[in-house]
């Protein structure tokens, strides 16, 4: 057999290093600010730039795609090479990748900062870096087939598995949650409205959870942790099953994402039920990146990189327990829209993600730079404060998130709702505060890591292109080679069968769902009418200022939301909603009703709330938004809006966006007239009208919709 | 409601996409041994002639 010299390349591993040191910083900083700003408002600096409401998509996104993302292209590049003893496909591409993902990934910091946003979770980014991420993403699947087909060992790692799955499911996620309907450059509309809109997004954003932050993360916990420790995995049939399982279940569970909402009970059950089955898979991984170790728990003890893989996986182990928990219905009832899911996602993205990444980190860099580390000493600090951080960020917040669902449920013996909504929000301030302490101190061990990491790459010398050797790869006997390329598929009926079956689905999907998708737009109560352009430029100024981050507009059906708020929220009402934008938090109340009987204030107050919450709601820790009172609404948009909510259905006459610009002047100037009575004068071209038109106009349609109609709804 | 068509026959479509490498990778032999992969990455594939020259070394 003839023995093949050939070469890893180490320095794509080394960019995707830095970049996840840099971008970690920056995502953990931007998550400071947001905590504080939760404490103390001052630091919303009265910018439109640095509100909480830019902030927080800011941090998500930014450790997400950024800090996540880089480190598992880092991992990848390293792990890839050696499992398939193959140099990467190509290093132009690999070049194009990590160059690619660093500009999307400043161009989503730069538009989101200027308030460029979809309003989805999670997938705030705008259409033209949505197209520029499906381009990388296919760079990415080329480069690790090309380097998969010429691989020199004919196994595939499980790793390699998670990598796949990781690779596929994430661009079909981000294909089908994207598809939206460009106005201009920076602004579209979501393609789907309201509940369907919701559907798609938790369906996205609970696959991203699955596929960006969990399988990709599991592959390198299978080669690293290995690696480290320097034995092989507790039980490697264990870890095949553990992948197989594990990606036939993940897809299901989105809809856990929507109890008690206004989506079908059906889709929620389903939700339900897959959740509670992913522990099974979730736990049988745990267990295997933990029993590695049996007998060889002393090396825990000296190994700081095994330090932090082990409360990484017992983080992930945690983490996976509680979701499927969190998923009952009974449970999500009280931690849904709480600080409890914050505390939640934490302990994934510090414990599992963050740590994980660190011990990666800690342990590639003296490698590939021929060294040691330069101080263990400090990385075993790093190690205690990130714990300690951890600590200290996630249990203030399970805390807060039980008291403020109890705070929001709690009657008194006269059956009166026994808290007002900003008796929750005061009673946060001290959990708020411990848990910026825990964010400090996670983001020290960080810096320590790096000044760490720097110190070792100064003393070592960079092996940009490690030399390796191994036998080619006998090619396979294939009966079938000289036939007709159809015949093998031919003499496989199963195999037949799917492929068809794939490919009539793809072909009913691009043919009929648009239809579907414009019909359901009829809408199912007839009092709920399109919003006046004036509402809709306003709605618009409701996503960009990112309300929805902290603002929910879904009521549940339960007592004490409907004595809150009001009717609890039906499917119906949200049919022209382009993006829908139930929330999935409530540091503030709820705002589905806020235009209706029970909640309805003046324009004056929202006037005067939106200049400076404080003086309407003592101890609101909303930001001030001066600049919309500066700031005039694009009226010339409005045809464009107009048109395009006309081409997703939205029942506007023919011709509407021609005489749109007038009725919204006579829409202003009425609101302007009111504030007027209430001795505020404002220009009635100002952002703040439009605003106010918005806010004022939700939750109403239902009142007048005929009681029979609403008696029929059922989810 | 009619969106979860979209949703339903696209986790279908990469539900059987790993469905059909589920078959693949058995028939193909992937699993036949369940024990060595797990051993075989252990080990590094340093170009034979830089470990006779460490053993010199030695």
């Amino acid at each position: 057999m003839e023995i093949e010299k050939f070469q890893y390349d180490n320095k794509i591993v080394k960019n995707f290093a830095y970049a996840t040191m840099l971008w970690g910083v920056v995502g953990m900083l931007a998550g400071l600010l947001a905590a504080l700003q939760l404490v103390w408002p001052v630091f919303n600096f009265d910018l439109p730039y640095t509100t909480f409401g830019r902030v927080r998509p800011i941090h998500t996104n930014a450790i997400i795609f950024a800090f996540v993302g880089n480190g598992i292209f880092m991992g990848v590049y390293y792990s890839l090479q050696r499992l398939l003893k193959a140099r990467m496909f190509s290093d132009f591409l690999s070049k194009v990748h990590f160059w690619g993902w660093q500009l999307i990934i400043v161009l989503a910091a730069a538009t989101l900062v200027l308030g460029f946003t979809t309003g989805k979770e999670y997938a705030e980014l705008e259409w033209p870096i949505d197209i520029l991420i499906a381009l990388i993403w296919v760079v990415f699947g080329i480069n690790m087939f090309g380097t998969i087909i010429k691989r020199r060992e004919r196994h595939l790692y499980v790793a390699i598995w998670f990598y796949i799955a990781t690779l596929v499911t994430v661009a079909m996620l981000h294909i089908v949650n994207s598809i939206e309907i460009p106005v201009s450059f920076w602004k579209s509309y979501s393609w789907y409205a309201g509940v369907q809109d919701a559907l798609v997004q938790w369906w996205y954003g609970h696959n991203a959870v699955a596929f960006f932050l969990t399988t990709p993360y599991l592959g390198l916990m299978y080669y690293f942790l290995p690696k480290v420790a320097n034995r092989p995995v507790y039980s490697y049939r264990l870890s095949i099953i553990h992948f197989w399982a594990l990606i036939f279940i993940y897809i299901w569970a989105g809809p856990h994402h929507l109890l008690y909402t206004a989506t079908p009970d059906w889709a929620q059950s389903l939700g339900v039920v897959f959740s509670i089955m992913l522990i099974a898979p979730s736990w049988g991984g745990m267990i295997n990146g933990l029993l590695t170790l049996r007998g060889a728990w002393d090396k825990v003890r000296d190994n700081v990189v095994l330090k932090f893989l082990v409360v990484a996986v017992t983080a992930y182990g945690m983490a996976t327990f509680e979701g499927p928990m969190l998923s009952i219905k009974s449970i999500n009832a009280i931690s849904h829209f709480t600080d409890w899911t914050i505390a939640h996602v934490h302990v994934g993205a510090l414990g599992w993600n963050g740590f994980m990444t660190f011990g990666i980190l800690y342990w590639l860099i003296p490698k590939m730079f021929n060294t040691q580390l330069y101080s263990n000493r400090l990385a075993n600090m790093h190690f205690w404060i990130g714990t300690l951080g951890i600590v200290l960020y996630a249990v203030p917040m399970y805390w807060a998130g039980i008291m403020q669902s109890l705070m929001w449920k709690e009657f008194t013996p006269e059956g009166q709702l026994k808290w007002q909504f900003m008796d929750s929000v005061t009673r946060m301030m001290p959990f708020y505060a411990a848990r910026a302490v825990g964010g400090t101190l996670f983001l020290i061990g960080t810096l320590m890591m790096i000044y760490n990491l720097i110190k070792t790459i100064k003393v070592g010398s960079f092996v940009a292109n490690e030399d390796a050797e191994a036998p080619a790869l006998v090619k396979e006997y294939h009966a079938h080679s000289k036939d007709h390329w159809h015949r093998w598929i031919e003499r496989k009926p199963i195999q037949m069968l799917v492929l068809s079956l794939v490919v009539v689905l793809i072909g009913g999907i691009i043919e009929f769902v648009p239809t579907f998708l414009v019909k359901s737009n009829i809408p199912t109560i007839s009092s709920v009418k399109p919003y006046t352009p004036l509402e809709l430029q306003g709605r618009d100024i409701y996503v960009r200022e990112g309300c929805y981050v902290c603002h929910s507009q879904m009521i549940r059906p339960f007592r004490s939301e409907t004595a809150r708020y009001g009717e609890y929220s039906k499917a119906g009402e949200f049919v022209y909603d382009h993006p829908f934008q139930w929330g999935s938090k409530r540091t503030g109340p709820d705002l589905a009703r806020e235009g209706g009987d029970k909640l309805k204030k003046s324009d004056s107050w929202h006037y005067n709330h939106l200049l400076e919450p404080s003086s309407m709601s003592p101890g609101s820790i909303m930001p001030n938004y001066p600049w919309l009172f500066e700031d005039k609404v694009d009226v010339a948009s409005t045809v464009g809006k107009i048109k395009a909510m006309q081409k997703l259905g939205v029942p506007y006459p023919e011709g509407y966006s021609e005489i749109a610009a007038a009725d919204m002047e006579k829409q202003a100037n009425s609101i302007a007239a009111s504030l007027k009575k209430d001795g505020i004068s404002t220009a009635s071209d100002k952002e703040i009208v439009a605003l106010i038109s918005y806010l004022q106009r939700l939750g109403k349609d239902i009142k007048s919709a005929p009681k029979e109609e609403v008696a029929n709804l059922s989810n | 409601m009619s969106v979860v068509i979209i949703l339903i026959s696209a986790s279908l479509v990469i539900a059987i996409g790993f469905l059909i490498a589920f078959i693949w990778s058995v028939k193909s032999g992937q699993y036949d041994d369940d024990y060595t992969p797990s051993v075989r990455m252990l080990f590094e594939d340093k170009p034979t002639t830089e470990i006779t020259e460490n053993k010199k070394n030695n």
